[in-house]
């Protein structure tokens, strides 16, 4: 394991040695230590590496990450794993805004709460947040999973396009076009495994779903109330 | 026979376009939504003219002498700021919006002038980087198609804050437009009406929008020149904010700036022109002290060489074109006349971007009217037209004795009108008043 203390190493190093990752190398470990909150820590990932952060970082953690394993042993500013493409990022604590905004593909596990906006505009990526979310999650969302363990803000959902929500706790207000929907056995199974993959322990059988009315697919004057 | 009815007068409240729109509202119930820019009488760059060299300068040869075309753009942080021949590029259009036909056109274009394309909402397609030597890549509020290989593969980067059509506004493509290709790529399903964000979805103020411009550098390693790009309106704020933001570039898109698709209220009633959006941009940046730190790229209605050479000696870095690109390679022509009237319209007045059924195959998915436009013959054309709008620039710079288009400056200009002198910052022609400054 390679350990990178960002007292003492400056940002810029530590991500160009990341992103320079090739050989036997692309499946290192690293462990990165005091980072402060410093923003944009492990950008742009680009192997299967194995990188721990101990401690709270700033925004963009994980930013466009493919491949890699990112462990955040802290809480994160805005957008942690903003378009993520791939790998997994895990955060032991709270997320700030708009955590996975864009992602389209890998899995967020937040072992904590999430601010507003959590799966903003979300292209595939599937997030799972043991606790509760801000209001205008999954705003935009248009393919992946957004699972909620706790309670989520108002506005859930707005404008949704082909993404699939699960919530557990109590909806505090769907947004425009998101509606509930029949949580099916196909459904639950699907809730289990991602669940399973994300590593936390909830029975699906508590969870409902919410997903899109499609009712704003094409301009239509009859729904010009619902803007 | 002797007409004795009385001569019919026309309102200059409801003129027929104005009647004609209160019927369709009332027919349809909802915005008109077409493509291309404003259509409404603006102050323009055609409301200066320059002084041309006698006694008092001294012009330089117009068939023997060199006028210099050639820019640098991104030398504030980037590590490899992008060389371009001439300071003309093709501003940021989208395939989907575009077909990709089009899309290569104008990249082969571009790459045999020298200059740069721009990709669009919507990411990067196979066929535009291929044909684009120098390509900018745009970040969205949509974050349509958005990768970091591409992000990688792009020369620059142009974080899309607002575009002049629609400041405030995010993008718009019909149903008709979203084949399975161009859905794909956005991840939306296909045949829906597609409604892009307005706002970035891991940003707001210019404070984020410092992070984000941090991440995109720590991503691409600090290579890629970083663009913000922003509608005309706040200017002299949003040029300073982006600035501080850490901005290479700053894009400036005045209210002439086309669309593909938006409702005609926002194309025709937001945003400045594109005339005083250049003396305030460049007034902020010397302000900052970073004018030509900080390279200004202006955008908006440029339609001749004298666009160029005008917003140039007003202090700009470069143009951008995106409207009249797609008019030298065919877009109104007089071809294909009954696919007009079909549309509704003529030669000359076709907005119909929107519609996906252009008639000469430039904003258009389908494979029968793509057809109608070779990459090549569209790539020799904008590069005459671009050619041409070269050779009309260091015309104008040669005539007031400047070896490079960069070397023009607002001494070199006078306006025609009062509304001109005020918004360019330039004196009325003879006299010395500029309106809002004051007696000299």
């Amino acid at each position: 394991m390679t350990v990178i203390d960002l007292s003492k190493t400056s940002l810029r190093d530590l991500n160009q040695r990341l992103h320079d990752l090739n050989g036997a190398d692309r499946n290192n470990e690293w462990r990165i230590t005091n980072p402060s909150g410093e923003h944009a820590i492990a950008v742009g990932l680009n192997a299967p590496t194995n990188v721990q952060i101990d401690g709270p970082v700033g925004y963009y953690c994980g930013g466009m990450n493919k491949e890699a394993m990112i462990t955040i042993n802290g809480h994160c500013g805005w957008g942690v794993g903003e378009n993520i493409m791939s790998g997994f990022i895990r955060v032991k604590g709270n997320a700030s805004e708009s955590a996975g905004a864009s992602g389209r593909g890998g899995m967020i596990v937040i072992e904590g709460d999430a601010s507003s906006r959590c799966g903003i505009s979300m292209k595939g990526v599937d997030i799972v947040v043991t606790g509760s979310v801000g209001h205008m999650s999954a705003f935009l969302a248009q393919k992946g999973h957004l699972v909620v363990g706790g309670d989520v803000g108002p506005d859930l959902g707005a404008s949704i396009y082909e993404a699939v929500i699960y919530v557990q706790g109590k909806v505090n207000g769907l947004g425009t076009d998101c509606i509930e929907k029949d949580m099916t056995p196909e459904h639950r199974k699907n809730l289990a495994r991602l669940l399973q993959e994300a590593g936390v322990d909830m029975n699906p059988a508590g969870f409902r779903r919410y997903g899109s009315a499609r009712k704003l697919y094409h301009f239509n004057v009859d729904h010009a109330d619902a803007y | 026979m002797t007409d004795n009815r009385p001569p019919r007068r026309r309102s200059a409240s409801f003129p027929p376009e104005v009647l004609a729109e209160i019927h369709r509202a009332a027919d349809q119930g909802v915005y008109e939504i077409r493509g291309f820019g404003a259509k409404r009488y603006l102050p323009t760059f055609d409301d200066l003219v320059f002084l041309g060299a006698s006694v008092s300068r001294y012009p330089l040869e117009g068939y023997r002498e060199k006028c210099e075309t050639n820019i640098t753009i991104g030398t504030r942080f980037a590590k490899k700021p992008i060389e371009l021949k001439i300071p003309i590029t093709i501003a940021g259009m989208s395939f989907g919006s575009l077909g990709a036909k089009a899309k290569e056109a104008l990249g082969k274009a571009a790459t045999e002038m020298g200059t740069s394309t721009t990709t669009g909402d919507g990411g990067m397609t196979e066929e535009e980087r291929q044909s684009s030597k120098t390509l900018v890549y745009q970040v969205l509020p949509s974050r349509y198609g958005m990768n970091p290989d591409d992000l990688r593969r792009g020369d620059a980067i142009e974080v899309v804050v607002g575009q002049g059509a629609k400041p405030g506004g995010g993008g718009m493509l019909l149903g008709q437009k979203i084949t399975k290709r161009v859905a794909d790529m956005r991840t939306l399903p296909e045949g829906i009406d597609q409604r892009s964000a307005s706002r970035h979805p891991d940003w707001t103020g210019p404070d984020d929008l410092a992070i984000k411009i941090k991440e995109l550098r720590e991503i691409t390693d600090w290579e890629k020149p970083i663009y913000v790009k922003i509608g005309a309106t706040r200017t002299s704020y949003d040029v300073a904010l982006a600035v501080k933001a850490g901005a290479d570039v700053v894009v400036l898109d005045g209210m002439q700036g086309g669309t593909g698709a938006t409702q005609d209220v926002f194309i025709e009633h937001v945003g400045i022109p594109t005339l005083p959006a250049v003396r305030l941009a460049v007034n902020a940046l010397k302000e900052l002290g970073m004018h030509r730190e900080v390279q200004l790229i202006v955008s908006g209605g440029i339609r001749t060489g004298a666009d160029v050479a005008k917003a140039m000696a007003l202090g700009a870095d470069a143009v951008s074109i995106g409207t009249a690109a797609l008019v030298a390679m065919g877009c109104n022509k007089a071809v294909h006349i009954e696919d007009y009237h079909a549309l509704g319209t003529e030669p000359g007045y076709c907005h119909h971007c929107h519609t996906g059924l252009c008639p000469v195959g430039i904003t258009t998915q389908e494979p029968e009217l793509e057809a109608r436009l070779a990459p090549e013959h569209g790539a020799r054309l904008l590069k005459n037209y671009l050619t041409t709008m070269v050779l009309e620039a260091q015309t104008l710079a040669r005539a007031c004795g400047k070896s490079h288009l960069l070397n023009l400056e607002p001494e070199d200009l006078v306006a025609l009108t009062m509304e001109a002198a005020a918004m360019a910052g330039v004196p009325l022609a003879g006299t010395d008043w500029i309106p809002g400054r004051g007696a000299t």
